[in-house]
């Protein structure tokens, strides 16, 4: 089967982002850079925990002093749902209904969008009722590289799940392009996992002192 | 054929190799690249050596000593031993397991041209302000303390190189896991291919540490970060720590390969089947393992307290164990076969002792409390050049001499390669052995002289004199190379005539397709089960077909040369005005490559089966 063929609902595969051995290679490598990530990760969560409230005076904010749950929650909202409708998107995909996973993965990037501008905003308050900043402490340098690389993350994702849309907008699924969708759930998920620990590790641990 | 094989003119050929995305040609850029800097890294030490000949010796001043002894260790690890890993890796492992290519042709280019951007780029230091100081290591305190940009260099070059070597490690895993031929099961995986397997394992996992430390360095001396500044909270040790989290990996996947090659040229030049196959697999799976649960043994003066030192010293010697294994199953290999001495065979067996050797002094190491007195002295540069160059680079030669006629289609001199050998060995052990006692006696790592009285003139004139030796052997090396290669000689499938595994069943070099049908595998050593039963070659598992292969690129290029301009742009931002500007430009270099690379679909080309079938003189049969 020829990647680029065009496909109908009735010849589309039970899981089209595995059909090819383009399509095959591209899910187990994927998997295989999320361990990586997983470990990338695993060092920013390590540097993080060694150096929390490690600042040079007394003056300065520590974690318990700067956390607000209440955005943090609607944050983790947003982002958790942008999950779930992936899956949706997910789910129609296999299913060969492009519209409607198109109309998904929407939903998902504007969910995104609004976790990263709500995620700017908190940066921004820290940074100016606080005084905490990337440069005033070893906890701040530490917090802003865990929680921005996340963010980093987010952002990339955004534009990455963004340009296949356009890019596919015209020419609806084929098995050439269903790897690459399914991929960029993929790494949708991962993000979320990630969010998952930074929650607990950074925002529920720093409350809580 | 005859439109593949055309004489092409010179830029018609720059052009190919710029652009390639075949893994026999990516090998051989690796071979070449490395070779460059393996030859940079090997004048740097022997601006070493020269100026630690004599006691109070003014070759070099101290800053440029350290500059020097900084950038021979980074050079020859990041620079020379990876990229020829990855050149065998290449030419070697698509081959034996019957595959046309490698999973992801594409970023396997992406990963070369990455890894020479990040070389080019940490080279450039000595040009412009100096290069990096801090020794190989980089530790925080002295990193942070370095004056000028060396340090940047090293921090950005690595970044940009280590992106590479991460996408090549992924690539082989899929590779490995998804491209072979029918029949060739895991537990029929040549043992080359069985410690690749490994090593982009073990590079998937210790790559990610380095990439976040290097991050944190650059956020520091770059970005006004306090990651490593104690005034402000930081912390020195968390640098030690992702360092050798990553590092002590590191050793393990450029000795596994070396393991690898011997293994093949053991079983090839006994002409016998590797002795205990199965246990040498669970014992590379096994260093693999052990290597992420050891780190700590090299920060045992750092202060972590008896009960970590003791639980890493352990941990450390028990990968005594399988690599013992290693070594006696090698042994077993030999013992009763019908041995033929050709050069490869000849460094893989003064490998064992001489690998032996530095195991047993990385033991003494690893005992917490001897190293108290060890650590810091000549002793552990003994210590380490005894498993890298009695390991690896021993490794990387004998490799270069039984692959050699698969890479280029022509044999080396056997005359020239064994006075190479002999040379290189001798001058070997002179050089390290000596090393020993110099540490024993008390002389610290890298200073930049010593005084007289002492006791260490002799030695140290000593090791001088061994190091003249192995820079003779790697000219005589680089003079076989023209040689052989003005000659050009061609030979055929399996020059050593007792090849054992799928590479040796197709012509040399093979076609740029590999098999024109993939070979059917019926038990370890497949060629050789074939030979056994008088058969010429490989019996097809597929009928001739229509052959998918990959588009050439220019765009890995692109993105690469992207991050290097970034890479300046980072640099001097914090010096000058149009830093900014730079980094966004080389930002977006990249990112456009990237943007058009995921617009522009590639579904690659087909070979025809009609073009394929007039093909059959030029052999590639499968």
């Amino acid at each position: 089967m020829a990647a680029e063929e065009k496909m109908t609902l009735e010849t589309w595969p039970a899981s089209p982002e595995k059909q090819t051995l383009e399509g095959k290679n591209k899910f187990l490598g994927f998997w295989l850079f999320l361990g990586g990530e997983t470990v990338l990760f695993a060092s920013l969560f390590a540097t993080y925990l060694a150096l929390k409230d490690k600042v040079p005076s007394a003056e300065h904010a520590l974690a318990k002093d700067l956390f607000e749950l209440p955005l943090v929650f609607v944050a983790t909202m947003l982002l958790l749902t942008s999950s779930l409708t992936s899956v949706y998107a997910m789910y129609h995909m296999k299913n060969f209904n492009f519209k409607k996973m198109q109309l998904w993965l929407g939903i998902t990037v504007l969910l995104g969008l609004a976790f990263l501008l709500l995620e700017i905003y908190e940066f921004n308050h820290y940074v100016h009722e606080f005084g905490h900043t990337f440069t005033s402490s070893a906890f701040g340098s530490a917090f802003y590289t865990l929680v921005g690389f996340h963010g980093g993350h987010v952002a990339f994702g955004l534009l990455w799940i963004t340009t296949l849309m356009i890019r596919n907008s015209k020419r609806g699924l084929n098995l050439y392009n269903a790897p690459k969708f399914y991929v960029a759930s993929l790494y949708w998920h991962f993000i979320d996992v990630v969010w998952v620990f930074i929650f607990t590790v950074v925002y529920l641990m720093g409350m809580v002192g | 054929m005859s439109t593949y094989t055309q004489k092409k003119g010179f830029g018609a050929t720059l052009w190919d190799y710029l652009t390639t995305v075949d893994h026999k040609k990516i090998a051989i850029l690796y071979l070449i690249a490395g070779g460059i800097f393996f030859v940079l890294g090997g004048l740097e030490a022997m601006f070493i050596r020269i100026q630690l000949a004599v006691p109070n010796n003014d070759f070099v001043s101290a800053g440029l000593y350290n500059e020097i002894l900084t950038m021979h260790g980074t050079t020859m690890i990041f620079l020379a031993a990876m990229p020829l890993v990855f050149a065998f890796m290449n030419a070697v492992v698509p081959l034996q397991i019957g595959a046309r290519d490698v999973a992801f042709p594409f970023l396997n280019s992406l990963g070369f041209w990455l890894f020479f951007f990040g070389g080019v780029f940490l080279n450039l230091s000595w040009f412009l302000g100096g290069a990096p100081d801090a020794g190989w290591t980089s530790y925080a305190s002295l990193s942070l303390a370095s004056e000028g940009h060396g340090i940047d260099f090293y921090t950005l070059g690595l970044q940009i190189s280590g992106a590479g070597t991460l996408i090549g490690g992924i690539n082989f895993l899929v590779t490995i896991i998804n491209m072979r031929t029918p029949g060739m099961t895991y537990m029929r995986m040549p043992l080359f291919t069985w410690s690749s397997f490994v090593v982009s394992a073990l590079i998937l996992f210790a790559f990610p540490p380095l990439t976040v430390g290097l991050f944190l360095m650059i956020f520091d001396r770059l970005f006004g970060a306090n990651f490593f500044d104690v005034a402000n909270g930081g912390n020195t040790i968390i640098w030690e720590h992702l360092f050798w989290i990553f590092g002590h990996p590191e050793v393990y996947i450029l000795i596994l390969p070396a393991f690898g090659i011997f293994s093949e040229i053991f079983a090839t030049f006994s002409r016998k089947r590797l002795f205990g196959y199965s246990s040498m697999v669970f014992a590379t799976v096994l260093i693999g393992f052990l290597g992420f649960m050891v780190w700590a043994h090299h920060m045992f003066t750092t202060g972590l307290g008896p009960i970590a030192n003791a639980i890493f010293a352990v941990a450390t010697m028990a990968i005594a164990v399988p690599t013992g294994i290693k070594i006696f199953n090698w042994l077993f290999t030999m013992w009763g076969g019908s041995i033929s001495f050709t050069t490869p065979m000849l460094y893989a067996i003064a490998f064992i002792p001489s690998f032996v050797a530095g195991g047993v002094t990385g033991i003494m190491n690893a005992a917490a409390s001897a190293d108290y007195q060890f650590h810091d002295s000549y002793f552990v540069v003994a210590h380490f050049h005894y498993v890298i160059v009695g390991g690896v680079v021993l490794g990387l030669l004998a490799g270069t001499h039984f692959y050699w006629p698969k890479m280029f289609g022509t044999m080396l001199n056997e005359f020239l390669g064994k006075i190479t050998f002999w040379l290189f060995l001798i001058g070997f052990h002179l050089t390290f052995f000596i090393q020993h006692f110099l540490g024993l006696m008390g002389m610290p790592r890298r200073i930049f002289t010593f005084l007289p009285g002492q006791g260490l003139e002799t030695g140290n004139m000593i090791s001088t004199v061994g190091a003249f030796f192995m820079a003779v052997a790697v000219v005589i090396l680089l003079i076989n190379v023209v040689i052989t290669q003005v000659k050009n000689v061609q030979v055929g499938n399996d020059p050593w005539g007792d090849g054992r595994t799928l590479e040796w069943a197709i012509p040399s070099p093979p076609p740029f397709y590999n098999f024109k049908q993939l070979p059917l595998v019926r038990g370890l050593d497949a060629y050789w089960l074939e030979k056994m039963e008088g058969k010429k070659g490989m019996t097809p598992a597929e009928p001739i077909g229509d052959i998918h292969m990959p588009n050439s690129s220019f765009i890995p290029f692109m993105i690469s040369f992207g991050l290097f301009v970034a890479a300046f742009g980072a640099m001097y931002r914090v010096d000058y005005s149009w830093g900014l500007p730079v980094l966004v430009i080389g930002m977006l270099i990249t990112i456009l490559s990237m943007a058009v690379r995921s617009v522009k679909d590639d579904h690659g080309f087909h070979i025809h089966k009609e073009d394929l079938m007039n093909d059959d003189d030029k052999g590639g049969k499968a």
